[in-house]
């Protein structure tokens, strides 16, 4: 039989593999949404994101606003009765919806968030905490300039100075270098 | 044995006072961890959310250093550094063709041996009977909300520790402190986590409701085991009490706090004068 090549998978199936997981074990019981804590603040809940996969609606969750708004807490995979890895499936979604651009425009500001985060780690190999502020400001002010935005949270940095806690200059590894390979290698879709 | 020590980025940025904490207190029980050299960060929520590989990467090239410099054993007091290395070592010794890729991208060999501890795995095997043993000044005035938040248990099959919807290790530790834990039912809800920057109302409700139940169940403070849990407690209490108009004031302490504390250390020595409740 011939391999399946990558181009032959649709996106579900994509997903399941990043999740090593299986979407068509869910039968739809609801016991992932009726324990996630931000389902109040979801447009789709996340049963309801496993049945679009099941159904090839891939590109509409990729687009939902509810994957940005899980927070990972992993309670839905913990409790599901069918072992469905839903937090591992909402990661898949936010690594395809990154991928295919289709982030919702109103949750820029997490992705913001985390594209800075690991842009700080692939020069630093540790986080440099007033390096990813400014960064992560400098990446969601494009999307949403406001003054307001640029300056919240700046009042604690005194309270943190006085606790010792504030770092002008976080750590840096040594090899560098290395780092650098390996996100190089985990991006090339070489090592898929 | 040897007990190497994964930091992780909190607790080397502004979670120090919880390293600080955990020295101290360790160091008293004669626990002395050898920190990983040349770790790197495991890559967070940020890794697994947005580049899976990355996600395993990043806990590998930890997993590797840590054998190559002869550790069986290694602590990783932030449960998501501790849950993310432990993912990522299940992953490897599951499926062989993952594990050599993934040694070759981190050009370092991995077996997954490293056995990766969180604090309360740490301090379970100092002994309860030791601890309780060398308690100088009983912590009898306290009557801790334990809480546990997501990671420490969850997922249940990578983290393997406690039970994921009743853990009571926690409240095992603190019992032999002489402290009272009070029963209540946010023990393992989610605190908002890695939202604080990003999406702060997250973080203010979850964390609010917490709090609340807490003091609704007669805890005179709270005690985490997780920086994160810790800045969203402690740090933005004060935020949390503007926004929904109440007064909560609940000191919030690390596990080994707590310890450190019953073990006749002083509040400067752990570190608690620089948390922001007190």
């Amino acid at each position: 039989m011939e391999p399946v090549l990558p181009e032959n998978l649709t996106d579900a199936d994509l997903i399941e593999a990043l999740a090593h997981t299986h979407l068509a074990d869910c039968y739809q019981c609801g016991k992932c949404t009726a324990g996630c804590p931000m389902a109040a603040a979801m447009d789709v809940m996340p049963n309801q994101l496993v049945r679009m996969l099941q159904l090839g609606q891939a590109l509409e969750a990729m687009k939902s606003n509810a994957i940005w708004a899980c927070v990972s807490c992993q309670t839905c995979s913990a409790r599901c009765p069918k072992s469905v890895d839903c937090a591992g499936i909402m990661d898949g979604l936010r690594e395809l919806s990154l991928q295919r651009g289709a982030a919702s425009p109103a949750q820029r500001r997490v992705l913001a968030f985390q594209q800075a985060f690991l842009d700080n780690i692939r020069r630093n190999g540790r986080l440099d905490e007033i390096e990813l502020i400014a960064e992560f400001k400098l990446r969601a002010l494009r999307h949403e300039p406001s003054l307001r935005f640029l300056f919240k949270g700046s009042m604690v940095a005194p309270a943190l100075q006085h606790r010792r806690k504030l770092h002008l200059r976080g750590e840096k590894v040594k090899d560098r270098d290395v780092v650098r390979r390996i996100f190089e290698r985990c991006t090339d879709g070489k090592h898929a | 044995m040897r007990l190497g020590y994964y930091p992780g980025c909190a607790l080397h940025g502004s979670s120090n006072d919880y390293e600080q904490s955990l020295r101290a207190c360790l160091g008293k029980l004669e626990v002395e961890p050898e920190e990983i050299r040349e770790w790197v960060c495991c890559g967070a929520t940020a890794a697994h959310s947005l580049n899976h590989k990355l996600s395993i990467a990043l806990p590998g090239r930890n997993l590797a250093l840590a054998e190559q410099q002869g550790f069986e054993e290694m602590l990783a007091p932030c449960p998501l550094c501790s849950m993310q290395l432990l993912k990522a070592s299940k992953l490897i010794k599951e499926d062989d063709g993952l594990r050599r890729e993934i040694s070759s991208i981190v050009e370092g060999e991995i077996s997954g041996r490293v056995n990766v501890l969180n604090l309360i795995q740490v301090f379970q095997q100092v002994g309860l009977d030791r601890i309780k043993g060398a308690v100088k000044k009983p912590l009898t005035d306290l009557k801790p909300a334990c809480y546990y938040g997501c990671l420490l248990v969850r997922p249940p099959e990578v983290v393997k520790f406690d039970d994921p919807e009743q853990p009571s290790s926690m409240e095992a530790i603190v019992n032999a402190l002489g402290a009272m834990p009070v029963e209540w039912n946010f023990r393992t809800e989610c605190c908002g986590a890695g939202m604080t920057m990003a999406k702060e109302e997250t973080v203010l409700d979850l964390s609010h409701r917490i709090l609340t139940d807490a003091q609704q169940h007669g805890a005179n403070c709270l005690v985490t085991a997780c920086p994160m849990c810790h800045v969203n407690l402690d740090m933005k209490q004060y935020d949390i009490e503007r926004s929904y108009s109440v007064v909560i004031k609940l000191p919030v302490y690390y596990l080994s706090d707590l310890v450190g504390l019953a073990l006749g250390i002083s509040r400067e020595a752990l570190g608690i004068d620089r948390h922001f409740v007190t």
